[in-house]
């Protein structure tokens, strides 16, 4: 679901998309949801997308 | 209509007819004033002397003409006498000029009424049954005008011997009464577009007849226009030849789609002993101006089919039977279990979702419950399955979401623009209202795959079909723009002074990737097509987008919401009447279930949690701290199910169970709950995984408002009392209060004058203010205290028009060798939905199961026919269902209804969603289809017609 957010910003440069990707989390995911997202970019999972996994740090 | 035998009409407490002014209205600067009867009057200029005589309060005798269909002087009834003019002119054709004086009531035309009258009469039945239920316009106009004998003949009809049609399941038709006014074929044609009805034969022997075959095998899409404008029991509903006439009237609004049609039910009998005899639509409907669909008019059976469940009901496990209990006890079970997991597993372990079928106050209440008696977000909606790309994209772009006009806006519209919708099966009312304006000459660009009837139908022939391919609707609408700019077809002042980021959206659109040609392969529209049509649609004076779910329900559903948005900003179509973009509402309040903060990230009004200031508002009045995150998405909910971390959930009047993608998933996420309460008229789907059933109300007996398509707020009002003994809203506001947050009103209007008091667009609305203005569209605010028809007159809500940059990208389910079809679905015109009401109404006769359409080459490789029984199959499932091979659809694609559970269509759509709302991708599924195994029902399908279904799947 969060690569799917990636995939639409994969246009924007590196510094925009993780902002954006970061505000839209924020706006719209429950933070149970952002834990877990955070969780496993911790973990170096490695199917997130390297800027969801940016922004999964970033929260 | 009245007989001397029976109460007058219009007594008070008695039953009338919506007034009939004989003509329609005439929109005119000019006033012309006459003299009727000594009676003075001015009326716009160029009204018959037919109505201006019925605004003076004199009522001139009529049988073809009526005030929904234009004049046709056939009938000879209404003659009158003008000074200084030769003859008796007919009323019905003759427009007032200013001066006239006319006398209604000489000798002259009396007799010559009489005559006429008599006439008719010794070629109708003396017996005519009409006569005897008093449901008959002549047979009152015969009275009138005191037409007792019949002196031409002994009143038999010499159609007589010709066949009784009973073949509707709504409506009869008697030949023999039939006095061939036409007034029915005229309904046909002007007011429903089927033009079903024709006059066959001459003179004496001319006679109405659909089509040379029986209604049911004809045209007729069974709309009831016709019946609502026959004078005489010719056309009858079947369910007033069976109760007789009306007793009392309650003005109210359908049910079912988002055009949301004001109705008179027409009722006899009061309280619980309540019976409908008819629905009307009501001509003072601001909706739908005197017309209906099949749905709205004739399915209300539901309301009191035996399946309705009107007793609470508990169990300790979903493998258990259903226990009958009082409502206390029901409420006392669901109120403990989740104060229970709450205690156990946190605050934010249970949730609610809401219905787009249940009333702004009974939804509002929803959320304030989760909000204030959970102490969580954790609400959604069924709106989340269908039009949450709309409010995200309209409120991204526009700042909020709402369709930016009204229904009567597409009346000035030039072209129309219709993306993935199809109104004449999903938007029936509004699609009649759009094919008129088509025959006066506005053109329509059809984008969807399938070749949907407003492609190609009696007086309808769209300017191009585009069969747009599932998925790629983005790049689709940024061919669209890609060209308008390109060619420098845009309106440059109204993008400076109106628009933001402007220059980076043009930079963006004007990009070769963008350009019709380089989008060819993906959208399957020939490059020179697509150019044409937006040519089109720049061009015109007044261009207009409409659309629905087959523009939201993709993984770039939020996308293509801008997308048309910055279509319509470009071009400058935003802001005034006949243009805008227009969502088509699936059920008949999502627009109002969103509006009411259903959103597990919205406060009421479209205002974001997170705002502190909004927070405060509710805080203030509710007494209690509200959680300033975003909750769970229906989606999100089903996941977290799995996980463990979610374990009680309350269903208000949702089938989640069938309607939402991925049935397994869901049932799995259900089954894995401590707690789920559903709250429904039927046992559904989903209450074969619920531990309390609720039951809940039909419209007939909800007291509250219904918010439409056009955001025009509309009154619903009992007819009934609630027959299970409790409004909806209470029930809410029971279990609220036994988990220890007490939300008590003694009325709906109270919930409305809390919605009001809270939220700015719906500053001016009241139950009170409904009742006297009929309907309002929000904003309702002090600058606009009767409403607003259109929206972003010379600004746009969120000041600036916001056009966002719409990359195109691909969805991830992609056909392959083993799914080489794109699956994509829809609705049909006699069915609703997931089909829970229709199911149980003789609407069945038309739909009784899903099909799956496929084009004839598609078919033919896989050696299929029209009939044959077709496994359907996709990565996460697969169903079977009859097959009827069809040129509507594009090579490559099929599709198929979703409005029987036994089909079961979501078995096969995948998780793929939205990826802004996590709306699910139902337009886009990769399967196969092949021949199914000759055989019967799988024990599953039987299983499900067995017992999902317990009684009478008529
Ligand atoms: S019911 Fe509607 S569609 Fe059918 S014949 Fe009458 S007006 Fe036409
Ligand atoms: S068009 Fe929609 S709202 Fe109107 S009668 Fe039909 S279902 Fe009801
Ligand atoms: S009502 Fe005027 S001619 Fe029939």
């Amino acid at each position: 679901m969060g690569n799917d957010i990636a995939r639409q910003l994969a246009h924007l440069d590196e510094e925009e998309a993780v902002t954006r990707i970061v505000a839209h989390l924020d706006r719209f995911w429950d933070p149970r949801m952002r834990r877990t997202l955070q969780a496993l970019a911790a973990a170096g999972d490695d199917t997130l997308d390297p800027r969801l996994a940016a922004a999964a740090r970033r929260l | 209509m009245t007989t001397l035998d029976q109460p007058a009409l219009g007594e008070p407490g008695g039953y009338a007819p919506e007034p009939d002014l004989g003509t329609p209205p005439v929109a005119s600067q000019a006033d012309a004033t006459v003299t009727i009867d000594g009676r003075q009057v001015t009326v716009p200029a160029g009204t018959s002397v037919m109505r201006a005589a019925a605004v003076a309060g004199i009522d001139v005798p009529k049988l073809c003409a009526t005030d929904s269909l234009k004049a046709f002087g056939s009938c000879r009834m209404c003659l009158v006498e003008v000074d200084g003019a030769r003859g008796t002119p007919a009323s019905c054709t003759t427009p007032c000029a200013d001066g006239m004086v006319v006398s209604t009531q000489t000798e002259q035309v009396q007799r010559l009424r009489r005559n006429v009258m008599e006439l008719y009469l010794s070629d109708h039945p003396a017996d005519c049954q009409g006569c005897a239920r008093g449901s008959c316009e002549m047979q009152a106009m015969a009275v009138t005008v005191g037409a007792v004998e019949a002196r031409y003949g002994n009143g038999r009809d010499h159609l007589a011997e010709s066949s009784y049609d009973a073949s509707n399941p709504y409506f009869d038709y008697d030949p023999a009464a039939c006095i061939v006014c036409s007034r029915c074929v005229r309904a046909c044609g002007e007011v429903q577009g089927t033009f079903a009805l024709t006059v066959e034969g001459r003179g004496f022997d001319s006679r109405i007849t659909p089509g040379g075959t029986d209604f049911l095998s004809s045209e007729c899409v069974s709309c009831g226009a016709c019946v609502q404008a026959c004078p005489t029991s010719a056309l009858q509903e079947k369910s007033l030849i069976e109760l007789g006439m009306p007793t009392r009237v309650v003005d109210t609004t359908c049910a079912y789609c988002g055009v949301g049609c004001s109705f008179r039910a027409e009722v006899q009998g009061t309280g619980e002993d309540t019976q409908v005899v008819r629905m009307m639509p009501a001509k003072t409907g601001g909706a739908n101006e005197g017309h209906s669909c099949v749905k709205g008019r004739f399915a209300y059976g539901y309301t009191n089919h035996p399946d309705r469940q009107l007793h609470p009901m508990v169990r300790d496990s979903i493998d258990d039977e259903w226990r009958v209990v009082s409502w206390e006890e029901a409420v006392a079970k669901a109120a403990d279990g989740f104060s229970a997991i709450q205690r156990d597993h946190g605050v934010g372990a249970i949730g609610g979702i809401s219905s787009s079928r249940c009333t702004n106050e009974e939804v509002y209440v929803v959320q304030k419950m989760v909000r204030a008696a959970f102490g969580n977000n954790n609400v959604d909606t069924c709106a989340r399955v269908c039009h949450s790309p709309t409010g995200y994209g309209l409120n991204q772009t526009f700042g909020t979401s709402a369709g930016t006009q009204d229904f009567k806006s597409v009346e000035q519209a030039d072209v129309v623009l219709l993306i993935g919708a199809n109104p004449t099966d999903a938007h029936p009312v509004f699609a009649s209202r759009l094919k008129r304006r088509l025959r006066q000459g506005a053109q329509i660009v059809v984008a969807d795959p399938r070749r949907i009837d407003l492609v190609h139908g009696p007086h309808v022939e769209a300017a191009a079909h585009l069969p747009v391919l599932p998925g790629s609707n983005v790049a689709f609408v940024n061919a669209m723009a890609h060209t308008v700019v390109t060619e420098g077809l845009h309106d440059e002042a109204f993008l400076r002074e109106r628009c933001e980021n402007v220059d980076s959206y043009l930079a963006f659109i004007a990009r070769p990737e963008n350009s019709p040609e380089a989008t060819e392969e993906v959208t399957g529209i020939p490059a020179e097509q697509l150019r044409a049509a937006a040519r089109l649609y720049a061009e015109a004076p007044n261009a207009a987008i409409y659309y629905g779910l087959g523009v939201t329900e993709h993984s770039q559903g939020s996308t293509m919401v801008m997308g048309m948005a910055n279509l319509a900003m470009i071009t400058g179509n935003i802001g005034r009447e006949g243009v805008g973009v227009n969502p088509l509402r699936g059920q008949n309040n999502v627009q109002g279930s969103c509006d009411m903060g259903s959103f597990p990230h919205e406060l009421p009004g479209y205002r974001h949690i997170s705002r502190p200031e909004v927070r405060a508002i509710y805080e203030d009045l509710w007494g209690r701290t509200l959680d300033p995150e975003p909750g769970l998405r229906i989606p999100n909910m089903f996941d977290s199910a799995l996980a463990g971390t979610f374990r009680g959930l309350y269903v208000q009047g949702e089938d989640i169970a069938q309607s939402d993608p991925n049935t397994q998933h869901v049932e799995a996420a259900l089954r894995s709950m401590d707690l789920v309460v559903v709250q429904d008229l039927f046992l559904n789907e989903t209450a074969r995984f619920a531990h309390v059933f609720l039951p809940g109300t039909s419209f007939l007996e909800k007291d509250g408002t219904f918010t439409n398509a056009e955001r025009r707020i509309n009154r619903v009002r009992p007819a009934l009392p609630p027959r299970q003994g409790k409004d909806e809203w209470q029930i809410t506001c029971d279990i609220a209060a036994a988990m220890g947050f007490p939300m008590p009103y003694a009325g709906a209007h109270e919930i409305m004058d809390e919605i009001a008091a809270t939220t700015p667009t719906f500053a001016g609305v009241s139950f009170a203010r409904l009742d006297a203005e009929g309907s309002m569209q929000w904003p309702v605010t002090d600058a606009a205290p009767h409403g607003t028809p259109t929206m972003h007159v010379g600004e746009f809500v969120r000041g600036k028009g916001n056009l966002v940059e719409t990359v195109y990208v691909p969805t991830t389910e992609r056909t392959n060798r083993r799914f080489p079809l794109v699956l994509t679905t829809g609705r049909i015109l006699s069915q609703y939905n997931v089909g829970a009401q229709t199911r149980r109404t003789a609407n069945q006769t038309w739909h009784p199961e899903d099909i799956l359409e496929i084009h004839p080459a598609d078919a033919h490789v896989r050696g299929i026919s029209t009939g044959d029984l077709v496994e359907l199959s996709s990565r996460v499932g697969s169903t079977t269902l009859r097959a009827e091979v069809s040129e509507r659809m594009p090579a490559g694609v099929v599709y198929t209804t979703f409005h029987h559970p036994v089909t079961g269509a979501n078995v096969v759509t995948t998780e793929n969603s939205d990826w802004a709302t996590n709306c699910p991708e139902y337009k886009v599924t990769a399967v196969e289809v092949g021949v199914a195994n000759a055989r019967g029902l799988t024990d599953a399908e039987a299983a499900a017609r067995d017992e999902r279904e317990p009684a009478g799947r008529s």
